[in-house]
């Protein structure tokens, strides 16, 4: 069992479970974090080198590091693993979010040691979700990613904390709970008669046995389900209040890792598994996510609160996500992942700035403050760099990601398809208002509270949090198509054979 | 042409804003200004030898045996494979309009490098606005010379954004910020029709690159397979939307309103971005794409038709400025409408396509001269500390440097012989008369226009009436010669630049071509210039009523143009009224009252129902044992009942 790399990515956060139950003051806590996510970077990175590595001699495999260990045999539990570019590529991402967010939450108050346990419980949920290829195990670890969270807004939060970290696991939960009708759905039709029914996604897909009629019903459960955290209208509310009463490191962590535990589910389950139905169906999903797009853009644009701008920021990328990968090409879907990264950096860096400034002013009001270029200039320009890298500059991974996304989408032959994009495309104007906007009030201009000037730029443990994030959104944006590379090998897999396309 | 070259001249620059941009906060002022200049010197000399190279070495790469010169790819790496035939590529293209643009870059930027020297003596942030110079070098070298759409789109982006910051550089002066930001979303909606153009286009033709749509233009129609929306064909369709990115980054009308605005920035920014380079951006697009454009002659009427509209339009309201940044600044909307109007009115049977070889020849000229204005103006802000005419006057007198090289800029601009605007102005309106003689009228009155507001502005500046300087504190006199010098070089440029054969070096088809003067058109428009000047001297070169006169006497059309048309007014209420008002807050309203209503609703609804029913499981034995016998009672009447 532990000859597999990919069981170590759960294997590490448990040890810091133990570990963390051990510690006596905030100086061991903190080196047990650290020492942990620095090893599950390392971690990742040995995965990344492996995967390349492997496919480079020539590995044509689906998936890679495939594993499967029985934990039930009556229902045919496994603990099954694998990966192939995409969760590679979101298991760096999720190594990166924890990393930065370690260091944004190096003051956390009160209870330390609860908090980072919490955190690291809800990193090994993460975790799980994106090795696991046994749909059970894969649902199992996606609740064990929702319950921390509860707690961490509850306990940590700030502002009307109660109400939101409630209507966030309650909304969450209701998506579950499509999900496990649509999970135990697909097991039941995972097999033709009289085969073994399996929870394994490369064995059902490989069977191809779930009957078109039993598609257009499980589809849309399952999309809707995973749909809900990849803040699909009409579900994203949770997003704004959740977010904007979480502790900074959690915002990082959910917007950053967990919303796109939502987008790479829609990839994984609804559509690898039902191609067919999502091709015909697609176009409902493309109305709702579209509108999420151009919706939530316009909702940022009048907002006071930071958090409620990133949030509602949020709510329009991750509707580009769902939006490509209904799609159904290589390029757009490509572009789909891509925007996951990306979205998932440049959020976590929007948070931890916002943490960080609304830890040194207590107020996330834009109209409360003003001029701080002049004041914590480390602080403000990397929230320039943020939003530059939101709006989409090039050299920044935004950029790359919706122009991948874009023109993948417009490749589409159906004109329908085509005149969605449009729309969708008009958010990059949008997107400019809102960033700009912000920038504009919080960043430039005159001080306006005389109490802000007293205030101090980033500390070394804030600068290595922001810094480390802004180097991988300029690394994706520089050289975006070793991730093209790395992600795109996956889509001359099976999926597109079903479909007749590619 | 060797690659090391090519691809030091994009790398030095971006180099330069990197140091400049992590480790300026170390560095004295002197040594981030040095450091800069230096960076732009060298890549200066390394434009001109290519540009050298590419034009005179006869080297078979650059010129076939007919004398014809080619296109030269120096590099072109990929950098992202969206399919196998969509492919970005960042790369190196040779040909005679991205040499030229090279040269009027690296020149410009060099000057305004070396200007700023003395200009922002002493500002806090010098380093970062040398870092941001760097970075805007960068950009928009590298869009000059992109190979394909999509490395353009790239560079187009991040000229853009390095404006934003340019124009913002003042950033606690809150209407610098507005105006940075205003810019930038004009701009940015803009670049949405460019970026829509190009999905169109490329979805047709499955390629990004130049050469293949410019070399076989017939192929893209062809590749269309007359494809109709709307009304028109995809391809008219994709060609407008793409003009419509170059409208935003030239300020043609409607995009024009940030130009006027991002006067907020450094003057010496203006004359680089916002009079030399960056403004010309829309119209090397269109030149870049003028064998794709002519297979569409409809879209080239639109932008010929946009442009004349915008040189009238912006001629008009230059006259009734006051800030004199602001009069340069419609002055620059209004020339390069005149380009536009030359790429617009350019067909190939038309004196083989004089209108093309005339605009780049006019941008070439205008970059030089305007530059040469702003630099002018920024010494003469520098020197009274205010953008207004009405705080100069007289200034002949206290600044001969300043006043010699800017009159030598507005006789450029008025299409004086032999100063560079004639020549190049002169072709303009050859070519528009030949395609059509209404735009060639037209744009002769525009011409005269021109020559009227210059010298207005001229007078205004170093004669009429002169203040009170010594009352104000100090006497104005001549900047520094790091100031001074670029002034002196740039007004040599202006005299000599029109006698560049420029008619052998850049025409569309690459053939050469001899320039003929045409004099019965280049006598008109001088007699309409020298009229013009003659006008302005008898209004403005003494303080008199004349033009207050005429300002009550013409009152609507006057406030109206010193108001620029209330186009500002327009979008105001467009952005503020309708898209704030009418369409994100009741967004924003239905998503916390509507969405979020109802999913709190599904909350509400359960907690009261659950109040409601918990009564049934209060966990009173005395209450469950009635409820059992009160059932059992029920039960059993109705079973009597059925029996009975």
């Amino acid at each position: 069992m532990f000859d597999n790399i990919l069981i170590y990515f759960v294997v590490i956060p448990l040890i810091m479970l133990g570990g963390l139950a051990l510690c006596k003051n905030i100086k061991q806590i903190r080196t047990v974090a650290v020492i942990g996510s620095t090893a599950l970077i390392v971690l990742s990175v040995v995965l990344l080198m492996g995967y390349l590595e492997q496919r480079a001699a020539g590995a044509m495999a689906e998936m890679l590091y495939v594993d499967s260990w029985t934990w039930f045999t009556p229902l045919n539990i496994n603990l099954a693993v694998g990966v192939d570019g995409i969760s590679v590529a979101m298991l760096m991402l999720s190594s990166i979010i924890v990393f930065a967010g370690t260091f944004a939450s190096w003051k956390i108050n009160p209870l330390p040691k609860e908090f980072f346990l919490w955190l690291i419980l809800l990193s090994v949920g993460v975790f799980g979700f994106f090795i696991s290829i046994d749909l059970f195990t894969m649902f199992m670890f996606y609740e064990v990613a929702l319950i921390p969270m509860y707690l961490l807004i509850g306990v940590w939060g700030s502002g009307n904390k109660n109400y939101s970290a409630m209507k966030l696991t309650l909304m969450l939960m209701g998506g579950s709970a499509f999900l496990m009708l649509g999970l135990i759905g697909i097991y039941y039709h995972s097999a033709p008669e009289g085969g073994q029914l399996t929870w394994n996604i490369l064995e059902i897909s490989q069977n191809g046995a779930i009957d078109k009629g039993w598609q257009y019903f499980l589809f849309p459960l399952t999309f809707v389900g995973f749909g809900v955290l990849g803040a699909m209208f009409p579900f994203h509310t949770w997003s704004p209040d959740g977010h904007a009463s979480a502790p900074t490191a959690v915002s990082m962590l959910h917007a950053g890792v967990l919303m796109k535990l939502g987008g790479y589910g829609c990839f994984r389950v609804a559509i690898y598994l039902m191609p067919e139905a999502a091709n015909e169906l697609s176009w409902i999903f493309l109305i709702l996510t579209g509108i999420s797009v151009v919706y939530g853009a316009f909702s940022a644009c009048v907002q006071t609160d930071l958090k409620y701008i990133n949030a509602y920021s949020s709510v329009s990328h991750c509707g580009l996500v769902l939006f490509a990968i209904l799609m159904l090409n290589t390029t757009a879907m490509t572009g789909a992942i891509m925007q996951m990264l990306s979205h998932g950096l440049m959020t976590a860096l929007f948070f931890a700035l916002i943490g960080m400034i609304y830890g040194r002013t207590h107020t996330r009001d834009i109209r409360l403050m003003g001029g701080l270029m002049k004041i914590m200039p480390f602080l403000a320009v990397c929230y320039v760099i943020a939003g530059m890298a939101s709006l989409g500059l090039p050299g920044l991974s935004g950029f790359v990601a919706e122009m991948t996304i874009f023109v993948g989408s417009f490749q589409h032959a159906d004109m329908f398809h085509r005149v969605f994009t449009i729309v969708a495309c008009c958010s990059i104007v949008i997107t400019a208002v809102y960033i700009l906007r912000v920038v504009g009030k919080l960043l430039f201009g005159p001080v306006q509270d005389k109490h802000h000037l007293e205030l101090t730029d980033a500390t070394w443990w804030e600068r290595l949090s922001a810094i480390t994030l802004i180097v991988c959104v300029a690394a994706i944006g520089c050289f975006p198509n070793f991730f093209n590379e790395l992600i795109n090998f996956t889509f001359d897999g099976s999926i597109f054979k079903v479909l007749g396309m590619n | 042409m060797d690659q090391i070259t090519s691809i030091l001249i994009l790398a030095l620059p971006l180099c330069m804003f990197l140091l400049l941009g992590i480790f300026g906060n170390k560095m004295s002022h002197k040594m981030a200004g040095i450091l800069g200049t230096l960076g732009m010197g060298v890549t200066l000399i390394l434009a001109y030898s290519t540009a050298f190279t590419y034009f005179f070495s006869g080297n078979e790469l650059f010129v076939d045996a007919a004398g014809n010169r080619l296109q030269h790819l120096v590099f072109d790496q990929t950098w992202l494979a969206f399919t196998q035939h969509l492919v970005i590529k960042l790369g190196f293209l040779l040909d005679p309009i991205s040499a030229m643009m090279l040269v009027v870059i690296t020149t410009i930027s060099f000057m305004v490098h070396l200007y700023s020297l003395g200009y922002m003596h002493g500002e806090t942030g010098f380093q970062r606005y040398y870092a941001f110079l760097s970075l805007f070098s960068f950009s928009m070298l590298g869009l000059v010379v992109a190979t394909n759409i999509f490395q353009m789109y790239i560079f187009w982006e991040l000229v853009g954004a390095s404006s934003y910051l340019l124009i913002g550089f003042y950033y606690t002066k809150p209407s610098a910020v507005s105006a940075s930001k205003k810019a930038f979303i004009v701009t940015r909606f803009a670049d949405l029709g460019f970026l829509i153009g190009i999905l169109i286009l490329s979805f047709y033709t499955e390629t990004f690159d130049f050469m293949t749509m410019t070399n076989a233009p017939e192929n893209v129609l062809a590749s269309t397979g007359g494809a109709v929306f709307m009304g028109g064909s995809v391809l008219t369709w994709a060609l407008v939307l793409i003009f419509m990115g170059g409208m935003g980054k030239s300020a043609m009308m409607p995009l024009h309103i940030w130009l006027p605005d991002a006067m907020e920035g450094p003057t010496p920014v203006s004359a680089l971005i916002h009079a030399a380079t960056m403004v010309v951006a829309g119209v090397f697009l269109v030149a870049r794409m003028f064998p794709v454009y002519l297979m569409e002659v409809t879209a080239l009427e639109i932008v010929t038709v946009v442009g004349a509209l915008t040189a009238l339009y912006a001629a008009i309201v230059a006259c009734t400025q006051v800030d004199i940044k602001r009069v340069l600044a419609f002055s620059t909307i209004s020339q390069i409408a005149f380009m536009m109007v030359a790429l617009g009115v350019a067909r190939p049977d038309i004196h083989e396509g004089v209108g093309y070889m005339a605009s780049m020849f006019h941008l070439f000229t205008h970059a030089m001269f305007k530059a040469l204005l702003f630099l002018g103006a920024g010494a003469l802000i520098h020197a009274v500390h205010s953008n207004d005419y009405t705080a100069m006057g007289g200034l002949r007198k206290y600044m001969p440097v300043t006043h010699i090289t800017f009159l030598i800029g507005c006789l450029a601009i008025a299409g004086i012989w032999p100063f560079a605007g004639f020549f190049s102005k002169d072709e303009i309106l050859v070519a528009a008369f030949e395609n059509n003689a209404l735009w060639g009228v037209w744009m002769t009155a525009v011409a005269g226009l021109t020559s009227f507001y210059m010298f207005r502005l001229y007078y205004r500046i170093f004669w009429w009436n002169e203040p009170d300087y010594e009352h104000h504190g100090h006497v104005p006199h001549d900047a520094p010669w790091t100031m001074t010098l670029p002034l002196i070089i740039l007004a040599a440029v202006s005299v000599v630049a029109g006698f560049i054969p420029f008619g052998e070096l850049v025409t569309w088809s690459r053939e050469a071509y001899e320039i003929h003067i045409n004099w019965t058109v280049a006598g008109t428009s001088i007699a309409v210039a020298v009229a013009a000047i003659a006008l302005a001297t008898v209004m403005y070169r003494k303080e008199n009523e004349l033009p207050d006169k005429l300002a009550s006497r013409f009152k609507g059309l006057w406030t109206a143009a010193h108001h620029r048309f209330y186009f500002d007014e327009l979008y105001m209420f467009i952005t503020h009224k309708i898209i704030f008002n009418l369409i994100s807050r009741p967004i924003a309203w239905f998503d916390r009252h509507i969405i979020d209503g109802t999913m709190d609703m599904f909350a509400t609804v359960t907690n009261k129902v659950s109040y409601a029913i918990r009564g049934l499981q209060s966990g009173n034995v005395q209450t469950y044992v009635w409820v059992y016998l009160l059932g059992t009672l029920l039960i059993a009447a109705v079973a009597v009942i059925c029996l009975v």
